[in-house]
């Protein structure tokens, strides 16, 4: 059977399970070199080495850190500046109006707090969360990849998608094969 | 690639040949009790609050919090109505039992940052077993915390003047002060240990989801997982995010108590005016933290047969832990003799005789006995292992922890520099409400966290699990 041309794919993909994180490594490792993109591996745990195998990118995240927490710090530094020396000049015994070393702690705390709001908000946002529902909830079995499951799942917009083919290929990785309604 | 779990099973050798020999299991693969797998410790921690009956002792612990949160609630009605003056706070003692109570819960707060974040940087895989019910308390002591200086601002309904906001009146607040740079420390504290909590959370919320057995369950945790499918690319995001977190939440722990430090140290009040306060503080802010996760750990483990996952070998960690602090506080207690005695000014020498031999004495010795002496006994493994001694000397901590501030507060604001306005300092029933009520509202807190979510990190037991098959 070839590929369906409709463009919506009656299938969300197809999910294979694997008892033990090994397998589910060494699969995601065949499923690439199979050449298999539009792929992603659930686990109950973080497998290290998993994103790698699967081709997934280094995450951006840090960067975006950096930048909430400069945008604290800068943010800070620019508002006590604005306050002290140019909104509310205030002349005591002549000491300097840009008064840095009394500025330093809100500028570390409200740095820190940039950083972790970027640290948290992208780290959801980034993984597309809140995210309520998703195919893969339709699957009865998916509820252990919180437990003690391993799956792969290979999506029917993967140009080398194919129902029959890629059921065969997931189970001559010895996994127990799912599939994913639309 | 695998660069975290080289770390990590680089820390496990690092906790040292002789703990091994001597406690025995660390990880729960290989903990004595019981052999736990993903499933079994999946199940173990969620059915704790999915499918466990409501005990009548939780119920009972929970409206005896309760009772105490009206206490809260009414002295704090009464408190508005009548003003501050209901308290026994006066001059020269402007700062008392409402300060002593907020410095005694942001220190007690403390330890949960520390449990969670800096052990997680030093490669301390024996935390997870704590970390989460840590971060609890750290969220519900600084709550309590957070009440008292609002109240003893006087007119706590304009407490919004504290932040920069543009206002009609032309101010600012005084950026130069510690005490606005502690509005601030405290609520990006506050704020990051929230969302860290909240973070570490989210796989554990997704595994209730999955195992839940109502609709209403399913929904409710449903929504709080916001949709956390596990994915590979979900967790590589995530453990950036944690790691970051934590290396963030590190400083941010020490700065805030530094902070409350320099509230006490940027002032000329004899006792107070002194270089060492803010690690002081720090350091004290670690002892009475650790001395809380132990007086509540020990009650709980036994009532939720958790010493499968909260072993001797973590009341022995958290005992040297407490031993180790104590030791430094002794030095903080040396120092301030020795400043007083070497910088030749006589206030300060007064302030530290009349913590010796003043009408508080009794303060300072209790202080000394419940601070420093107590804790010598975990020089001895016996003790280190014996639940008895471990609690009582837990308890012990928290209250001298909370004489401390009595000592620094009150003593020194009680005699200053001029005796014409030298007065004894006693508190009213409003402060012992006060007190009694916020230890209400931390207990209530805690009570219904126990009952509504996973008090371990699942998760992370779940990769204790992995690593302890991958190294068997």
């Amino acid at each position: 059977m070839s590929r369906t041309p409709v463009p919506k794919h009656p299938l969300y993909g197809l999910l294979g399970e694997f008892e033990h994180p090994a397998q589910l490594l060494s699969a995601a490792e065949r499923a690439y070199q199979a050449g298999y993109r539009k792929m992603n591996a659930y686990t109950p745990i973080p497998l290290h080495g998993l994103s790698d195998a699967l081709g997934q990118k280094p995450t951006r995240l840090p960067y975006l850190v950096l930048a909430g927490g400069l945008l604290g710090g800068c943010g800070a530094y620019s508002m006590l500046y604005y306050a002290c020396a140019i909104s509310y000049p205030y002349n005591i015994g002549g000491r300097p109006l840009n008064s840095w070393p009394a500025f330093i702690p809100i500028t570390f705390e409200l740095t820190i707090l940039g950083a972790g709001f970027a640290a948290f908000l992208g780290m959801l946002a980034l993984n597309g969360l809140p995210h309520p529902h998703h195919p893969l909830f339709e699957v009865p079995a998916f509820s252990l990849a919180s437990r003690d499951r391993f799956f792969l799942s290979i999506q029917s917009g993967d140009p080398q998608f194919d129902v029959e083919k890629t059921r065969t290929f997931l189970e001559s990785l010895s996994a127990k094969v799912h599939e994913v309604p639309q | 690639m695998s660069k975290k779990k080289s770390r990590r099973s680089h820390g496990s050798d690092h906790s040292g040949p002789e703990d091994h020999a001597q406690k025995g299991p660390q990880h729960p693969g290989d903990a004595g009790h019981a052999e736990h797998t993903f499933g079994s410790v999946t199940d173990k921690i969620s059915s704790i609050v999915l499918t466990r009956k409501t005990s009548r002792g939780w119920l009972g612990g929970l409206l005896f919090s309760c009772m105490l949160l009206m206490v809260l609630m009414y002295a704090s009605a009464y408190l508005l109505a009548r003003g501050i003056g209901i308290w026994g706070t006066t001059v020269p003692v402007g700062w008392a039992f409402p300060i002593i109570n907020f410095v005694w819960w942001i220190g007690i707060g403390h330890a949960g940052t520390l449990i969670s974040a800096v052990l997680l940087l030093l490669h301390q895989d024996w935390r997870t077993s704590i970390n989460r019910f840590a971060e609890a308390m750290t969220l519900f002591a600084v709550c309590c915390a957070g009440i008292y200086p609002l109240l003893h601002l006087g007119r706590p309904w304009v407490f919004h003047w504290l932040m920069p906001y543009p206002n009609t009146m032309g101010l600012w607040p005084n950026f130069r002060s510690p005490l606005v740079w502690d509005v601030f420390a405290v609520s990006t504290y506050f704020t990051c240990s929230a969302l860290f909590w909240y973070m570490g959370l989210i796989p554990d919320l997704a595994s209730l989801r999955d195992r839940a057995t109502g609709r209403a369950q399913r929904v409710i945790y449903g929504m709080m997982a916001m949709g956390w499918r596990g994915s590979a690319k979900h967790w590589q995001r995530y453990e950036i995010a944690y790691l970051l977190m934590a290396g963030l939440c590190t400083p941010l722990v020490v700065s805030v108590h530094s902070i409350v430090g320099l509230d006490f140290a940027a002032s000329i009040v004899p006792g107070w005016h002194t270089t060492i306060a803010p690690p002081y503080f720090v350091v004290g802010a670690i002892l009475s933290g650790f001395a809380m996760v132990m007086t509540l750990m020990i009650p709980l483990r036994a009532v939720y047969r958790l010493e499968d996952f909260v072993t001797n070998k973590h009341l022995d960690n958290m005992a040297k832990v407490i031993l180790a602090t104590s030791m430094m506080m002794a030095y903080g207690y040396l120092c301030e003799v020795f400043y007083a005695y070497y910088s030749g000014n006589e206030y300060e020498r007064y302030v530290t005789l009349n913590r010796a031999l003043g009408p508080y004495a009794w303060s300072y010795w209790a202080l000394l006995a419940s601070n420093i002496v107590c804790p010598q006994i975990f020089w001895f493994n016996w003790a280190r292992s014996s639940v008895p001694v471990l609690f009582f000397v837990s308890l012990a901590v928290n209250l001298g922890m909370w004489l401390e501030r009595f000592v620094i507060v009150v003593i020194s604001l009680h005699r200053d520099y001029l005796p014409s306005s030298w007065r004894m300092y006693y508190p009213t029933v409003w402060d012992f409400a006060h007190f009694l009520g916020s230890i209400g509202l931390f207990f209530t807190l805690m009570f219904l966290f126990l009952r509504l979510l996973p008090m371990i990190s699942i998760f992370e037991l779940r990769e204790l699990v992995h690593e302890a098959e991958g190294e068997a």
